[in-house]
């Protein structure tokens, strides 16, 4: 089992009329791994999320998922196969409660039919106490439950970083991609955002990859790094080679590296 | 717990409500002019809370809901007069046919969204009205004779139907789906759920309703005639949902109600009718811009003195 990774991505790319967004994207994630993906603004990060969750379908290349093919497939689809993700620009369902933020993401593990609902069968009122139980358990994890009957637009930017995570976790997922997670969060947040994720992927034996800015943050909890630059692998190695990495050093982390190593 | 109290109360308070007018009506306490108008208010509330399903819970701007309308109140109106069948079977009929032009619809264009979804919805309802103005079989454009057979039992018990089931899809696993499509799309996508089928089924939902109301629009005139289901029909109803506010299933009622009233009473001054009527809608629109209720739902005003216990009931 630990030979064949659980996310294989083999020479993707995706092409917008003549502009290659991202090309030979090459990524390999073993079950359990913690890998952070980084490169300057613009360098397809966000574009291989949504390559990898089929909001776009890939013009080239291949995309395997527990062995099996799925660039092509719809989003939804995608991520009840087990991948899940957060959104780089918070996009929770305003108008809906914290509670009802979860729900909808553990809806497609729920199984009472439109039928049972509007009939009001026992089945519905069933499965609806396990979304509610189950949906509750979540927010409990990243510390929500308070505000669980708050309209999830209320909630102050920190927490609504943190349901996006809750939510995302709620639809059962094997992979989690997250999308800057820790953007605007002040030091403290960041830490006690970081504690949660490693405490989450225990709990929930997740795989994580991860974007990040926080060059800090990414070296200290990524086991492994990808580097991305003008929709290209630049490079690829454990955050101490990809701190000395030369191409690296060049395209992006600069300066920054040296005042952390000074 | 909470939840089925409420869901007794409003029992309650429709049987009262039922039973209160029917006594009157029975003894012949209130003229054909005020059970004429009941009815209406039935119909259009029917309209108003399946359109509410469309556009203020799956956030699908459709205004071709007189598309539907004209459906129903065709195809129930064959059920009875060419078919000789009894008038409850015209209702079913109606809505069925209705849902499913409603899923022929609705595949191909809920592909497309906000305001060129609207343009395909309307121009679905103009071919409908035309097709119905080219048919010999149902009158063409002199129309169709109809029995009056529509009732205040009738009318209600279907309003009665319509309300439960749209507030019992709203409050489940699939209302709230329903409703992450109209916050989010692509979020809701992310989260695993199939927005296209959702976005189908409320639209077919919607559809069957309209087409119920249509059987009871067509049986109570004496004649349907396409002219009837123009796209100023469509935007009556759409108004229905705007004034009460988008997303509020008791502010769709409410305005439905409002209006009819009000449109009813201006009959008496052809004048002047339009003129009132589009000033009512200019001040409700400027003294509360999100409708008259916002996304708020009457049971939320009994809860904001109450500790809010947090079912599964929520107001959208």
């Amino acid at each position: 089992m630990e030979n064949k990774p659980l996310l294989e991505v083999k020479n993707a790319g995706i092409q917008f009329g003549g502009l290659k967004a991202v090309q030979n994207l090459n990524l390999k994630l073993n079950q359990g791994e913690l890998v952070g993906l980084i490169g300057p603004n613009g360098a397809g990060k966000t574009t291989s999320f949504n390559l990898l969750t089929g909001v776009y379908v890939p013009t080239e290349g291949d995309i395997l998922f527990n062995g099996e093919r799925i660039n092509g497939l719809q989003p939804f689809k995608v991520t009840r196969k087990g991948i899940s993700r957060t959104f780089q620009n918070i996009r929770l369902f305003n108008e809906l409660s914290v509670l009802e933020n979860v729900k909808v993401a553990y809806h497609s593990l729920a199984k009472h039919t439109m039928l049972s609902s509007i009939l009001r069968l026992p089945s519905h009122f069933k499965g609806e106490k396990e979304m509610e139980e189950k949906s509750l358990e979540f927010l409990k994890i990243f510390k929500l439950e308070k505000y669980k009957d708050e309209l999830a637009k209320n909630l102050p930017y920190g927490q609504q970083r943190r349901l996006e995570i809750a939510r995302a976790l709620a639809a059962g997922p094997k992979l989690l991609l997250l999308d800057e997670p820790a953007a605007g969060m002040n030091p403290q947040e960041t830490k006690d955002l970081m504690n949660l994720i490693a405490f989450v992927r225990e709990k929930f034996d997740l795989t994580i990859l991860l974007i990040e800015h926080d060059m800090n943050l990414v070296m200290g909890v990524c086991e492994r790094i990808y580097v991305l630059d003008h929709g290209q692998l630049l490079a690829e190695g454990s955050p101490e080679e990809i701190r000395n990495h030369p191409k690296v050093i060049e395209a992006y982390l600069g300066e920054e590296v040296h005042d952390d190593n000074a | 717990m909470k939840k089925s109290k409420q869901f007794w109360l409003f029992i309650i308070a429709a049987v009262l409500v039922y039973t209160v007018v029917q006594i009157f009506i029975a003894n012949g306490m209130m003229n054909q002019f005020y059970s004429n108008t009941l009815i209406f208010i039935a119909i259009n509330i029917i309209l108003a809370v399946s359109l509410h399903l469309v556009i203020g819970i799956t956030g699908q701007f459709s205004i071709g809901h007189a598309g539907f309308l004209a459906v129903g109140a065709y195809m129930s109106a064959i059920v009875t007069m060419k078919l000789d069948l009894p008038f409850i079977v015209g209702i079913i009929v109606g809505g069925i046919v209705a849902a499913l032009a409603g899923l022929i619809v609705g595949i191909p264009s809920l592909r497309l969204k906000g305001d060129y979804l609207a343009i395909a919805t309307l121009g679905f309802a103009e071919i409908i009205r035309i097709v119905f103005l080219n048919i010999d079989y149902v009158g063409g454009a002199a129309g169709m004779q109809v029995s009056h057979l529509t009732t205040w039992t009738y009318a209600f018990v279907c309003l009665v139907i319509t309300i439960i089931v749209i507030v019992n899809f709203t409050n489940s696993r699939h209302g709230i789906a329903s409703i992450s499509v109209r916050e989010n799309e692509i979020a809701s996508d992310a989260m695993g759920i199939n927005t296209t089928y959702y976005k189908v089924a409320a639209f077919a939902i919607g559809s069957f309703f309209a087409g119920v109301a249509g059987a009871l629009y067509s049986h109570n005139f004496y004649i349907i005639q396409p002219s009837q289901f123009g796209f100023l029909k469509s935007f009556d109803i759409l108004i229905f949902v705007v004034l009460g506010g988008l997303g509020s299933l008791s502010g769709a009622v409410l305005s439905a109600i409002l209006l009819t009233v009000v449109s009813t009473y201006l009959q008496g001054y052809p004048e002047t009718r339009m003129i009132i009527y589009s000033l009512v809608l200019i001040l409700v629109m400027l003294y509360r811009p999100k409708g008259l209720m916002g996304t708020m739902e009457i049971t939320d005003y009994f809860k904001l003195w109450r500790t809010p216990k947090g079912g599964d009931q929520h107001g959208k």
